[in-house]
């Protein structure tokens, strides 16, 4: 039970994402949802890479050769990376919107139609 | 020397546009005649490395090229106990047949843009951006690995709605790149899970690795789930092609060329997951008739929404709607008869071959109609057929260029697009009549829809609204030029291209012991 705490948590971190993504008016709010759903992924992406009773790769005064191989933890590194310029992307995009048509109330952004 | 490069070919092919990308705004503030060189440099040397991978693959069959290996051809280090655990890129047919397109159409949106950009602010960015949309696009459908696979559709996303926001047009462009720039973030977040789920149950990311091991549990059911969803939403298919037609229509007319090869790209993830990865061990009955409910779906509702449209790129960004429409239902068809062999070879496989040979027919064609409007929009500076009118007394080439765009996009003889469609139809009506009645019917409205556009763009008097036209500068006109004679060669010999390009790349995408085979040798 206890072990699968942190997938629970996945899970929940996740809907609370979607939820503010397709509920919520603001974009700047929406935006959020997305950075949510983002950290419900690391989080998923790092607990994949936990292994009871194992040895972290780090050679200097490592008990045991046996090692766990860091893949899932480089993973998240490089999302982090790639969420951290989507959210920038996202924000300038809401700050330009803000500037442009005084609002971020997304049921007054339409000016695209058809 | 041209052995060696022969040997890094796939590796040059992402490298090349990414240091260009880079290197671009660097050059570009001392210089800016230096820098529009630069560019061009870059995008030819692109897509001549593309073209020559290609080529390699074409005749010598498929390569693999592991990064950071002591011999690109060893994917498998002798001591990992034969797992490839670094990145490698998986080129065979099929990923050369996407890499060609990109080669042809990265080409050709390049020169366009440096000569309709010419007067505008902020090239550097703008040439950044789309040598890196390139970069995105390439990489995907090279990597054999589902990690990498993410990081170069971010890339892609990143820059394609970047550079549909652009040019901010008074926020409407923004809002359109937001739209993109949200739907293509979320799918990657889903593309993100499902390789987190992959990984937890076969420790390895390699694509090869997994479609070797794969069970086809609950798990990966939610995976294959993650996957295909993203990717429809991302290649632009009803009920999820809503950024479409504002990412489309907002985007400079060079890159939305561009951007409809990137939705491609998508389409080619999603082909090479029901193939390549999961291949008969899911149920490719229902699975391939979602794809089919996919491709209908898009098919209808995107002409039918065409038809009322008034501003022009709008209007064909709806029509790509509907052209994906095509692909999914040829290979759809494919994919529901891929655990039958009997309708495999009788069908089955020539709906393949149709969908596929769409693919390049559309990305050129369509590639071409937004090339087209770019024009009248840079000569006019109008976006609306109601005010537009009698283009065809100036502007004669674009004219003649957007017919032959408009018939191939109609599937009329002798252009590309009709060779593929024919192919569609005639394999689809022995799987199920309807779906080729379907298919006929939108064929119908495509053209009724293109005949009405260009009746209101060119045909009658001169109107005194529009004013003095003329026609567009000549590097804009090779451009469309290029692409329509494609078009053209397209349709007049289908056969060569089916043979040596279409027909190895459908094989490649069927036999998915060769893709692992490719990876893990003959273990």
């Amino acid at each position: 039970m206890y072990a699968n705490l942190p997938f629970i948590m996945v899970g929940v971190i996740a809907i609370i994402g979607i939820a503010t993504l397709v509920f919520k008016k603001n974009i700047i709010k929406i935006i959020m949802g997305i950075a949510l759903l983002e950290a419900a992924v690391n989080l998923f992406l790092v607990t994949l890479g936990y292994r009871h009773d194992s040895v972290a790769p780090i050679f200097t005064d490592a008990p045991s050769t046996q090692m766990v191989l860091p893949t899932v933890q480089a993973l998240t590194l490089t999302s982090i990376v790639i969420g951290v310029a989507t959210m920038a992307l996202l924000l300038s995009f809401a700050m330009i919107i803000y500037k442009k048509y005084g609002t971020l109330n997304s049921e007054m952004i339409k000016r695209l139609k058809g | 020397m041209l052995h060696s490069i022969a040997k890094h070919i796939p590796a040059l092919t992402v490298a090349i546009p990414l240091l260009t990308a880079f290197s671009v705004p660097v050059v570009g503030r001392f210089n800016v005649k230096l820098r529009n060189i630069l560019v061009v440099l870059g995008t030819v040397l692109t897509s001549a490395a593309g073209l020559f991978l290609a080529y390699l693959v074409f005749t010598q069959g498929s390569l693999t090229y592991a990064f950071g290996a002591v011999s690109p051809e060893l994917t498998v280090p002798p001591d990992s106990g034969g797992i490839p655990i670094r990145i490698i890129f998986s080129i065979d047919a099929f990923s050369a047949f996407m890499v060609l397109i990109v080669s042809i159409v990265g080409m050709v949106s390049t020169l366009y843009s440096l000569s309709s950009e010419k007067m505008r602010t902020g090239q550097d960015g703008f040439f950044s951006l789309l040598l890196l949309l390139i970069t995105g696009v390439i990489g995907m459908v090279s990597t054999g690995d589902l990690f990498n696979l993410f990081v170069f559709l971010e890339i892609a996303s990143l820059s394609g709605a970047a550079l549909v926001a652009y040019r901010i047009d008074k926020g409407i462009a923004v809002e359109a790149g937001l739209k993109y720039a949200m739907i293509s973030t979320t799918a990657g977040l889903f593309v993100l899970l499902a390789v987190g789920i992959f990984y937890s149950q076969y420790g390895s990311l390699n694509m090869a690795v997994i479609a070797d091991k794969i069970q086809f549990t609950q798990l990966d059911m939610f995976a294959l789930v993650f996957l295909i969803v993203p990717m429809a939403m991302k290649c632009g298919s009803v009920p999820m092609h809503l950024w479409t037609p504002d990412a489309y229509s907002r985007a400079p007319a060079g890159v939305t060329a561009f951007l409809v090869v990137s939705s491609q790209a998508s389409l080619y993830v999603l082909f090479r997951v029901c193939f390549s990865l999961f291949n008969i061990t899911m149920n490719t009955q229902v699975f391939g008739w979602i794809v089919i409910i996919f491709g209908v779906l898009s098919m209808f509702v995107g002409v039918t929404m065409a038809l009322p449209q008034k501003t022009v790129k709008r209007l064909m960004s709806y029509h790509a709607v509907s052209q994906t429409g095509y692909m999914l239902l040829g290979v759809g068809v494919g994919l529901a008869t891929l655990g039958n062999p009997e309708a495999l070879n009788a069908y089955g496989k020539t709906a393949m071959v149709g969908g596929v040979f769409h693919i390049i027919n559309h990305a050129l064609y369509k590639g071409l109609l937004f090339l087209t409007a770019g024009a009248v929009i840079y000569a006019t500076g109008k976006r609306n057929l109601n005010e537009l009118g009698g283009l065809g007394h100036t502007m004669k080439y674009t004219m003649v260029f957007f017919l032959v765009g408009a018939f191939a996009i109609a599937g009329m003889p002798p252009f590309n697009g009709y060779a593929s469609k024919f192919m569609i139809y005639e394999s689809v009506f022995k799987f199920n009549p309807l779906l080729a009645i379907v298919a006929i019917i939108v064929s119908i409205l495509t053209l009724a829809s293109f005949m009405k556009v260009f009746h209101s763009m060119f045909m009658g008097p001169k109107l005194p609204s529009v004013g003095e036209v003329r026609e567009v500068p000549k590097p804009m006109l090779v451009s469309m030029g290029v692409l329509a004679v494609l078009v053209v060669l397209g349709g007049l010999f289908p056969d060569i291209i089916i043979k040596s390009v279409i027909e190895p790349a459908v094989n490649a995408l069927l036999a998915q012991g060769d893709y692992i085979g490719m990876v893990l040798g003959g273990q």
